[in-house]
């Protein structure tokens, strides 16, 4: 691998002499939080250590702690993002403590778990963040011992030079290196030099969770913290009327009922200040249980709402989202939406003249596909602790985006940014929900309102009828054919409240010569916003499903239809703009069919393939289902999947059985409606997830070892499962499913 | 209000509580023993599993004044040293991905396999279809489920 310039992220590596040495301590600690003294686990960092970059600090005893700088949300960047330091470090990784780095985008890049972006932002910061630390150890024992760089080598945490003999660990070397110049260019290893990367390393918190350890946001606390909780309108188009809080005032250890409104009028919102609610009744009391009962006490009258429009800044690009007022209802929606369907979408994009194509075609498969509104339903619900000071704003809790709600809690504190500090726990789940901070910025106002500590919680019940839901969508394809069954045409039109799922340059895009993609969009006063694989979520089984019954149509096998058309897409690709690398593409399918056995199943065993690519990554999928006792059942999944290298297996391997099972799980299952603005389910009595009897016996998960630079994992396999599970459950029971969730409001019961 | 001495991970605790305070909350937020956790507040998703004499029970349904002197376990009296073999078994598999929910799979597992030290995948599905995973790490906790009866048995 190449010689790396390490000037544009210089900033990062300026090592910071002042703080080396003496056991400052950084970062926010759990013993001062907890009555109860912590279980003391592993490794120990010395009294004298030193800080060497924002990512790694030396102890004099060889001891290295590595900060890992993004929020955890369960898809393991706290093992994986140290592990890629560790190897360019080149230290043992049974002398590494791992702790979660502060919010600090002077020294850190990407602090936001999102877009399955954490590894491949992280790629070259990391690398970089250890091999810089490597030479400038190298430099100082080179200093110490008197002899030229170039003939010491590290490894393992040992600095060695040959000729001399000379050896000694980085540890003893550590104090030295502070003062070496940060290296103007490094030498990144060849993958084939790898020695932690690719090799699976158990989940550095493990310990503290199958222990019950304090991780979460949840569990955060301070002495004389209060509890705060939130009350929202019953359903959306409404809005606060009045409220009269006298019985509940008057409950125990209720401290104050209030009002607070979220965000600023003059602040300007970015993508993820985002939420229909403006204002909250707050009840304010000394523990949880106190204020979920005085909550029922209070008289709250609430009034319908008028039209909203918010001035928002999608990443640059300003937007007004418009809220209609109104109390919608799903029945209302399916029509709306089969009504926009039916008529002529927006024009993305068009190759050819699909018109004459479909006119003249000897057979036209025409089919559409739906999906209901999901809540994310992260098992923590959300929560998060605020201090708020006249000197300072300390704010910890579970959020995905840190960086990019800072300056929305500091706006709406008045406060200047650098006094707002945003502390990341490990999180009970994100899925999309964390990205959206306005829990941060209420309970940071709640803080400044009463001037106490206090942990903002939401109830399940809160939290799911106030989310930033998963939007329904809508699609129709249509196929043409010829007399000899050749795929002459293809055209999807695809909507949804309040997106379209549409990506038009997306496969099958490229590989057919006439084609058309329209989408159409319905505003709506819900809130919505990005769930795991936003769009992809729905779209992906949608496409996949009616391939599926193209290639039924043409009489071919359906991977041999994708591989044809990925061939095409290669070799002669209509238009310029195709989102994909054939290539890639093909590669999973092909895997996927050597390890599936595809064409080889046994009798009873229903199989259903699926392959899709989005957030960089590509994955092929065969799920196999038999039948017990009439139910379908999940026998086994196949997964390939070409995300280049991969950092941690094992961990990746887990992250993409839960997609899996999450995709299967959503698609059958889960679905939440609306009538008159209110959500009907509010908790896990009535909106259902995947549970363990239904989830598939085994999943095998192999990747393509391809040595490209790694790409996204915490989405991908979880869009095209559904698209597999689809043509599986046709093959089962010969009727073809369309509408999720596939099971529905008919079985409530649990399969197997 | 009302003062009770609970038995506790083998530990008398006292707290002060209105009588209908579930269990979930007594420990999380009167003794700060967090590791059980609040996931539903009505018996749906198992996030806050306890042990009460030995039985695996969900303590939001389980108010403070029906415990009396039984004896009580959370995730963090389950074991000396977090060396209980399904702890154990966890770690082999590594099973958490988001971690919240494995709590209240360990103390699920742990109690059937107290009952029944050797059980089969649908006896397994029986006794965790009240434990929901978001995350999806079933086939994980299944797999872990299975080593831990193993190695207790051998």
């Amino acid at each position: 691998m190449a010689l790396v310039k390490t000037s544009m992220g210089r900033r990062m590596f300026i090592q910071s002499s002042a703080l080396a040495g003496g056991g400052l301590v950084l970062g926010f600690n759990w013993l001062a939080s907890c009555k109860r003294e912590p279980e003391v686990v592993g490794l120990q960092m010395p009294k004298e250590w030193y800080e060497i970059n924002a990512y790694l600090k030396i102890g004099d005893n060889g001891v290295v702690t590595i900060m890992s700088p993004n929020p955890e949300i369960g898809q393991n960047v706290k093992t994986s993002m140290p592990m890629i330091v560790a190897e360019e470090l080149d230290v043992d990784w049974n002398n590494v403590i791992v702790e979660q780095a502060p919010l600090k985008t002077e020294a850190f890049t990407w602090q936001v778990a999102g877009g399955s972006q954490s590894i491949r932002n992280g790629w070259e910061p990391l690398r970089m963040a250890g091999a810089t630390a490597r030479e400038m150890l190298k430099a100082a024992a080179a200093q110490a011992w008197q002899v030229p760089v170039t003939e010491i080598t590290a490894a393992a945490g040992m600095l060695k030079h040959e000729a001399s003999g000379k050896s000694a660990g980085y540890g003893e070397m550590a104090s030295a290196a502070v003062n070496i110049p940060v290296p103007e260019e490094v030498v990144l290893k060849e993958p084939k030099d790898y020695k932690i990367i690719g090799t699976s390393r158990k989940n550095v918190d493990g310990k503290k969770i199958v222990t019950g350890q304090p991780l979460y946001g949840l569990d955060y606390r301070q002495e004389g913290m209060l509890i705060a909780m939130p009350v929202h309108p019953p359903a959306f188009g409404m809005k606060l009327k009045s409220y009269d809080a006298t019985d509940a005032k008057a409950m125990p250890g209720i401290k104050d009922v209030f009002t607070i409104n979220l965000y600023n009028e003059n602040f300007p919102r970015g993508a993820f200040d985002h939420s229909v609610f403006d204002e909250l009744v707050i009840v304010l009391g000394n523990t949880t249980w106190e204020v979920m009962q005085a909550k029922k006490a209070l008289k709250i009258e609430w009034e319908k709402a008028g039209d909203v429009a918010v001035d928002m800044q999608f990443f640059g690009n300003p937007t007004t989202v418009k809220h209609p007022s109104g109390l919608e209802s799903s029945s209302a929606h399916k029509e709306q939406m089969e009504q926009l369907n039916s008529r002529p979408g927006k024009v993305v994009r068009k190759d050819g003249n699909p018109e004459a194509a479909f006119r003249n075609a000897a057979k036209v498969i025409e089919r559409t596909y739906s999906c209901p509104f999901l809540a994310h339903n992260t098992m923590e619900p959300m929560n998060f602790f605020a201090n708020v000071t006249a000197d300072k704003a300390e704010l910890v809790g579970p959020i995905q985006t840190p960086e990019w709600t800072e300056p929305a809690a500091a706006a709406r504190l008045g406060m200047p940014l650098e006094k707002v500090d945003i502390m990341m726990t490990r999180m009970g789940g994100g899925f999309g929900r964390r990205l959206y901070g306005h829990f941060v910025v209420e309970a940071a106002a709640i803080s400044q309102k009463v001037g106490a500590p206090v942990k903002l919680v939401y109830t399940r019940e809160d939290d799911m009828s106030q989310g930033t839901y998963r939007p329904t969508y809508l699609a129709t394809y249509r196929a043409a054919l010829d007399e000899n069954n050749n795929l002459t045409a293809f055209h999807v039109k695809a909507g949804g409240i309040p997106e379209s799922p549409l990506f038009a340059n997306r496969f099958p895009a490229g590989s057919v010569d006439n084609y058309l993609a329209e989408d159409w969009t319905i505003d709506s006063n819900i809130s919505t916003g990005a769930f795991r694989a936003p769009r992809s979520n729905f779209i992906a089984g949608a496409e996949q499903a009616f391939l599926d019954e193209v290639a039924e149509a043409m009489g071919k096998d359906p991977i041999d239809l994708r591989l044809e058309l990925l061939d095409r897409a290669k070799n002669n690709p209509v238009g310029e703009d195709n989102d994909y690398e054939a290539d890639r593409y093909a590669g999973v399918l092909k895997l996927v069919k050597e390890k599936s056995g595809w064409g080889q199943e046994q009798g009873n065993v229903h199989r259903g393939v699926s392959a899709y690519f989005c957030h960089n990554s590509y994955v092929a999928q065969v799920l196999d289902l038999v039948m017990e006792s009439g139910q379908p059942k999940v026998e086994r999944v196949c997964c390939a999947i070409d995300c280049g290298i991969v950092i941690n297996p094992d961990a990746a391997t887990n992250l993409a059985e839960g997609g899996i099972v999450d995709g299967i799980g959503h698609a059958m299952f889960s679905e939440l409606t609306f009538a008159d603005g209110v959500v009907q389910q509010q908790n896990f009595d009535k909106y259902r997830l995947i549970r363990h009897s239904e989830a598939p016996k085994n999943i095998d998960v192999h990747f393509v070892d391809n040595g490209i630079d790694p790409t996204g994992l915490g989405e991908p396999p979880f869009p095209p499962i559904m698209g597999a599970l689809a043509n599986a459950l046709y093959k089962a029971t010969g009727t073809r499913y369309y509408d999720q969730p596939f099971m529905g409001n008919k079985q409530q019961r649990v399969i197997g | 209000m009302a003062t009770y001495t609970l038995n506790i991970n083998g530990k008398e605790m006292q707290v002060e509580v209105d009588p209908s305070t579930p269990m979930l909350w007594v420990l999380r937020e009167h003794l700060q023993l967090v590791g059980t956790k609040y996931g539903c507040g009505i018996a749906q998703c198992g996030a806050c599993t306890i042990h009460l004499n030995g039985v695996a029970v969900r303590s939001c349904q389980l108010p403070v004044s029906a415990v009396g002197s039984q004896e009580v376990t959370s995730i963090e009296g389950l074991s000396e040293n977090g060396d209980h073999p399904v702890q154990k078994a966890w770690l082999e598999v590594d099973v958490p991905q988001c971690g919240y929910c494995q709590a209240g799979q360990i103390m699920s597992a742990a109690a059937l396999l107290k009952n029944n030290p050797n059980p089969g995948d649908a006896e397994i599905e029986g006794a965790m279809s009240g434990n929901i995973c978001r995350c999806g790490t079933y086939v994980r906790i299944k797999k872990a489920i299975k080593l831990a009866s193993q190695s207790s048995a051998s």
